[in-house]
């Protein structure tokens, strides 16, 4: 296994034409570390893992992967490897001869290849599959081909595009924890972009929150959840609520909120139930402040039922004053 | 890891398998709206009688045609080998197959070199896809008039003292003018090229548009070099598109008469225009012995490449 290598971004810039992708982001991620680009679509993640990838050129700034700067270093030979988004398997090889292409391209002998590539066949669990023709697998199973013709490779880096959006959301789940144990496992950095807040939260040990090109935040999930850098961060990772108090705009996460009768807080804020969601251990409940301020307070279900409230009552809400966030910018 | 998918997999179809014996032994009842059993036989029959008339009763003309006799003026209703005998026995059949397989092999060598190097052009190297469509719309103009015109055009071109040789002479690369330019195998292949390379173009783009960009850029995040993409990657995927142009072009040469006449000027024979000699002498039977003999080989040359590629993908 090829060393794992920290990477660093330095001012990386992408422009097309006349338009930022990327403006100028810097950003050091450690070797071994599981980091997730998180955005919506349109945010620059997916051009910042091609810039990474060397798919796409680097406008400006650069790219340091272990002690080299790979700006100009063709794909194959910047130590990183990539998983597409839907997979990209050679439609017309067998399994085998997929994870065995890049072998193949170095010219590296039949058995030799065929040895290694069912040697990492093996590490996803896909030895009895090596004959079959990627049409024959189903979505898991082609992921875990991609991941093995990606590892094959020796990298020192890992970059994941979307690696669960084609799978269904049962499945999805199951291969997020694959992955992780992968990245453990191996001790090499994923870096892997996704839309889904939650996946960046269940599997990240970096998440990198980025809007218009730039990055809003980057930290450890707990760090990011509780602490917020920004309302867009907040409103964009969800369970916030986003408010003015006192001229100024805070969050409060949705799950420290509480529902009292008007009439035991003096200092509450008057709310009217707009709707109740059974989750199962929670219920989240949407309220409208008597300002129009829309709010969300997510309830222990024994807490709820103790007192439930139905859409049209009048209730209200209040927290503890530690519980407000203010943001940094 | 497997076990939990494929599980899931089998879970929702072994329900509705289980009242699977119980429906077989009940009679199919009409439901009320149901369509009776004869329409679709009905909406069958157009296509069934526009093949019928005009594929099938033409090959089974020809076929008991061939096994007729002739003289100089009649053709006479009769079963016999003769023709057969005739076209297989013959050193000229086989001197004008061999001359027509050789004007196959050239030109389908050339026609494919040159439809994938444009359809390799238009497909990756234009970016949207309204210059492809413009550039394509380009590729097919010179369809818009005749073969014949075609052909001929190339005539005052190639000429003892067309502008071909006009202009080498000018440049005094030659004293006399070049004899094989016109009425020579040069000519005939150069103006098949011409009339069939379109047909190698258009199938080879389909399949080509039809690569997964993602695949280019996993060939190369797997450190393959252009031309390793494309022997490894770009050429097995448009297999089908080459296979489809090949048979586009291998029929049509096989059956071409006009173009051999006219750019070999008369010097050279293909099967078609020994047919059509034969059908001026009024030797119906013997075209028709010819016809079959010329179906079979061409289905024969199908059929190989129809076993090297497997053209179901793109159909």
């Amino acid at each position: 296994m090829a060393r794992p290598a920290d990477l660093e971004l330095a001012s990386v810039t992408k422009r097309y034409g006349g338009t930022v992708a990327v403006d100028s982001i810097s950003l050091k991620i450690k070797a071994g570390t599981y980091c997730c680009l998180l955005g919506p679509s349109g945010c620059g993640k997916s051009s910042t893992l091609r810039m990474i990838a060397g798919h796409e050129s680097v406008s400006d700034g650069d790219i340091v992967l272990g002690n080299q700067i790979v700006n100009d270093k063709p794909p194959a030979q910047r130590g990183s490897a990539m998983m597409f988004q839907s997979y990209a398997l050679f439609p017309h090889l067998s399994v085998r001869d997929n994870v065995a292409f890049s072998l193949r391209m170095k010219g590296i002998d039949k058995p030799t290849r065929h040895k290694r590539a069912d040697e990492m066949l093996a590490l996803v669990d896909m030895t009895p599959y090596a004959e079959r023709l990627p049409a024959q697998l189903s979505g898991g199973q082609q992921q875990r081909v991609a991941l093995a013709r990606a590892l094959v490779t020796d990298p020192q880096i890992l970059l994941l595009d979307e690696p669960l959006s084609a799978l269904d959301p049962f499945l999805k789940i199951r291969v997020r924890a694959e992955l992780k144990r992968f990245q453990r496992e191996l001790g090499i950095s994923f870096i892997h972009v996704t839309h889904s807040q939650e996946e960046a939260m269940a599997l990240a040990d970096l998440v990198v929150i980025m809007s218009h090109g730039r990055i809003e935040q980057a930290g450890a999930p707990r760090a990011i959840f509780e602490t917020p850098a920004s309302e867009f961060v907040a409103r964009f990772i969800g369970g916030h609520n986003i408010l003015p108090i006192f001229g100024k705009t805070v969050s409060v996460r949705a799950d420290r909120v509480s529902l009292v009768p008007q009439d035991d807080a003096p200092g509450g804020r008057r709310a009217i139930v707009r709707s109740t969601e059974y989750q199962g251990s929670n219920v989240v409940v949407g309220l409208v402040a008597e300002d129009g301020t829309e709010l969300v307070a997510i309830v222990p279900d024994k807490v709820f039922f103790a007192r439930p409230v139905e859409v049209g009552d009048a209730t209200a809400v209040t927290w503890d004053e530690a519980d407000i966030h203010e943001f940094a910018a | 890891m497997t076990t939990v998918e494929e599980t899931a997999v089998l879970a929702p179809s072994a329900a509705p398998a289980a009242p699977g014996p119980k429906a077989a032994t009940r009679r199919p009842t009409k439901l009320p709206g149901e369509t009776p059993a004869f329409v679709p036989y009905l909406q069958a029959l157009p296509l069934a009688l526009i093949l019928g008339f005009f594929l099938l009763v033409p090959i089974i003309t020809i076929v008991v045609v061939s096994f007729w006799d002739y003289d100089f003026a009649r053709v006479i209703p009769d079963f016999i080998l003769t023709n057969y005998q005739d076209v297989l026995g013959s050193w000229v059949t086989w001197k004008t197959y061999l001359n027509t397989l050789k004007y196959t092999a050239i030109v389908w060598a050339i026609t494919l070199s040159i439809g994938f190097t444009v359809a390799y052009f238009l497909a990756f190297y234009i970016r949207t896809a309204t210059m492809q469509t413009v550039l394509f719309l380009v590729c097919t103009v010179p369809f818009l008039t005749s073969n014949i015109i075609r052909m001929i055009s190339w005539i005052p071109f190639l000429g003892r003292n067309g502008l071909m040789n006009g202009f080498l002479q000018s440049i005094g690369l030659v004293d006399q003018p070049v004899e094989w330019l016109l009425y020579s195998d040069f000519a005939v292949v150069l103006a098949m090229v011409h009339l069939y390379t379109l047909f190698m173009v258009t199938p080879i783009f389909n399949s080509l548009v039809r690569i997964d960009r993602a695949l280019i850029e996993a060939a190369r995040d797997n450190g393959a070099s252009a031309f390793q993409t494309l022997v490894h990657v770009v050429i097995p995927l448009a297999k089908p598109g080459i296979a489809i142009g090949s048979i586009f072009v291998v029929t049509l040469i096989m059956a071409d008469f006009s173009t051999v006449q006219v750019m070999s000027g008369g010097q050279s024979a293909s099967v078609a225009l020994m047919m059509r000699n034969q059908m001026s002498l009024l030797q119906y039977p013997a075209a028709a012995a010819n016809a079959v003999v010329l179906l079979v080989v061409v289905l024969l040359m199908v059929a190989a490449i129809l076993r090297v590629v497997d053209i179901r993908k793109e159909l």
